[in-house]
């Protein structure tokens, strides 16, 4: 027995390594375990308390984002437009609040406009009929040149003075974690609530998995597309009330930037495909901080910012490999699509 | 003899006629040749806008300027706005050089992008100015921030607070913006050079924030978690900068951690050195540059020369702002300007 004991439990290890290699899901987790363990490793803090909480924190907002995107994704939908709707709502509300509104009642405009521009682009993927990718391609810059038009003339809005409220969620901590990180954890335990113990979520599995199924056996269709891009609208206007109350103000280049790329490279890496149907928030939570990790331990290695860009793109790739090579495309991928 | 005498009152007469109509005229004042020629050169001429974008406080602050003269001295002024994309840029500088107007007045995201395009545009008989953001090409002229002054001057700052036995430790932090902006490469030739003296100042971190002040936020967060005893952060840009702060802040750091920043001293970039978020802001003072900015306009309209024969410069004043010079000539609103 004592012999036997430390065999069995080696073959045990094998058969979860090997268990997990067959998964791009187990990969990304290996690949994260080995980046976290060599990090600890070769740099001094990177294991103290307070650069973990930093590391956590920095993605949290990505997380919040991914978290939404994955909703969308899981329905085999995509929502590129979520960057557009963030700073756009929340640079209106805090337009709208310098100009006279009470900050609360800015911010309640902010969050219908957001939930609007979800409802707008639900409705033309839902009865328009367009391809997602295209319709939230579209409706983005729509969004986004409708804010510079007529909402506000500067992209960079500081939150209006005399709030200290509103300060508070980027800044506060409760029992010594920031409130950021705890508002991802919360988004978390809801979205993971709403995909499994609700219909809404049991469909969004249907429907990401065979449409012409779900279709077929009476699942709803156009209301669901049309709530998941709400919810997406609506998760983007809360990650956009963090990050403008971390940073004490909302640019609306975000828009501009790869952000949105940074949101697909978790949910892909995380392990969600984006042909739709599998995936749950335990992914997110993944992507999300082994980007994170990276993120953080290239800033600490203090790497140029080039090589970040392509260590960032060569991860991704090498999981996009992975997941062709663990779920090759089969008979019913070929037959339904996918982006 | 005699015919000189004629000569000689024919003279005075004439000399005394012209005195009376003279003096006729001063009654109505006279006109002033330079000044009709002055507006007749610059009416009716075509000046374009190329910015990185719109939208933010140094573009909005010399179009208001320059939207302003063109107003006055009867010339036409249209923006082009690329929203950031060097593509689109790229395309609207082509298709101005088919337009065909009098002059551009161009804002570059790069040294390299629009270099050629400079050149064709030049040669196509357009004028450019260059603002703020220079590109390796030269061109008729280019006003704004030299930015390798910037560099030295936060640079020397950095200095004062953190050379050995001065700050909690010599090290201190850069974040930059985009690496291949002229305000990125040639700050930093200008701090290098000036800590190039300074031997015992350590660089721990140099960063790209893509402007952006949450990435800036999150990078000094991980950037003090390494090194507690920070004495020093340069930032590039005010606008990124309130992140960088934030974290500073945030670590409650705000007293050890001298945070050196620049812009163009818009109203906003003032209220946080007030509220002590930056310790020195150097500001290259956007209604200034537009005022220079439309001096050279007037005269590149003016003048005779062909675009690209004369080639001037001038690098524009810096304004050192701390809590002790915030007054309404350093620090200006939009509004202001309009």
């Amino acid at each position: 027995m004592n012999r036997a004991g430390p065999l069995a439990q080696a073959g045990w290890h094998k058969g979860v390594i090997r268990k997990l290699l067959r998964s791009q899901e187990g990969i990304v987790l290996l690949l994260a375990v080995a980046a976290f363990i060599l990090f600890s490793l070769v740099l001094p803090s990177f294991l103290s308390p307070g650069n973990l909480i930093a590391l956590v924190r920095s993605v949290s907002i990505l997380g919040i984002l991914a978290l939404g995107m994955a909703l969308v994704v899981i329905a085999r939908g995509i929502d590129v437009s979520m960057i557009a709707t963030m700073v756009v709502s929340v640079a209106w509300a805090f337009v709208l609040a310098r100009s006279g509104y009470s900050f609360e009642t800015a911010l309640a405009i902010g969050g219908v406009f957001a939930l609007a521009a979800g409802l707008g682009i639900g409705l033309l993927i839902a009865f328009g009929e367009v391809a997602p990718i295209f319709a939230t391609l579209a409706t983005g810059s729509v969004i986004y040149g409708l804010g510079r038009t007529f909402f506000f003339q500067l992209e960079m809005q500081n939150v209006p003075p005399g709030n200290d409220w509103f300060a508070a969620i980027g800044r506060g901590t409760l029992a010594g974690i920031p409130l950021t990180i705890v508002a991802f954890a919360v988004l978390c335990a809801v979205v993971h609530g709403i995909l499994t113990r609700t219909r809404f979520g049991w469909l969004l599995y249907a429907m990401g998995s065979n449409p012409a199924a779900a279709r077929t056996t009476g699942a709803p269709m156009r209301p669901m597309v049309v709530a998941q891009y709400m919810i997406s609208a609506g998760i983007a206007y809360i990650a956009g009330l963090i990050l403008a109350s971390s940073a004490a103000a909302i640019n609306a280049r975000l828009f501009n930037s790869t952000m949105i790329y940074d949101i697909l490279l978790v949910v892909v890496l995380g392990g969600i495909g984006l042909n739709g149907g599998h995936g749950r928030v335990r992914n997110v939570v993944l992507g999300t901080v082994f980007v994170g990790i990276l993120l953080n331990g290239m800033t600490i290695m203090n790497i140029d910012f080039t090589v970040q860009n392509l260590v960032k793109g060569v991860v991704l790739l090498l999981a996009i490999v992975a997941d062709s090579l663990v779920n090759p495309r089969d008979e019913q991928t070929s037959q339904q699509g996918d982006l | 003899m005699k015919t000189t005498g004629i000569q000689y009152w024919l003279a005075a007469a004439m000399f005394a006629l012209a005195g009376v109509t003279a003096a006729s005229a001063q009654d109505k004042g006279l006109e002033n040749p330079r000044s009709t020629a002055f507006h007749q050169d610059l009416k009716d001429k075509k000046v374009v806008f190329l910015p990185l974008s719109m939208g933010f406080d140094l573009t909005e602050g010399w179009a208001a300027v320059m939207r302003k003269q063109a107003a006055r001295l009867g010339y036409s002024f249209e923006i082009r706005d690329p929203a950031w994309s060097t593509d689109a840029g790229t395309r609207a500088l082509s298709s101005l050089i088919t337009e065909k107007p009098d002059l551009i007045v161009l804002h570059n995201p790069d040294i390299q992008s629009y270099a050629r395009l400079i050149k064709q545009a030049q040669a196509a008989g357009i004028k450019i100015v260059q603002i703020n953001l220079e590109s390796n090409s030269t061109s008729d002229s280019y006003v704004g921030a030299d930015w390798t002054e910037i560099g030295e001057q936060a640079a020397q700052a950095i200095v004062g607070k953190c050379d050995t036995g001065k700050g909690v430790s010599t090290k201190i932090a850069i974040d930059t913006g985009v690496p291949t902006a002229a305000s990125d490469v040639f700050q930093l030739d200008g701090i290098y050079r000036v800590l190039k003296d300074h031997p015992a100042i350590q660089v721990v971190s140099q960063q790209a924030t893509e402007y952006n002040a949450e990435k800036a936020r999150s990078i000094m967060e991980t950037v003090l978690q390494q090194h507690a005893d920070l004495c020093g952060a340069i930032g590039i840009w005010d606008n990124q900068d309130t992140g960088t702060a934030s974290a500073i802040q945030q670590a409650g750091k705000g007293a050890q951690v001298f945070l050196v920043t620049s812009g163009g001293g818009n109203r906003v970039g003032c209220e946080n050195v007030e509220k002590g978020l930056f310790n020195l802001y150097i500001s290259y003072n956007v209604p200034l540059q537009g005022d220079i900015l439309n001096a050279e306009i007037a005269r590149l309209l003016q003048t005779k020369s062909s675009a690209g024969e004369v080639k001037t410069m001038y690098f524009t004043p810096l304004t050192q702002i701390t809590k002790d010079n915030i007054n309404q000539r350093n620090c200006w609103t939009l509004d202001d300007l309009k």
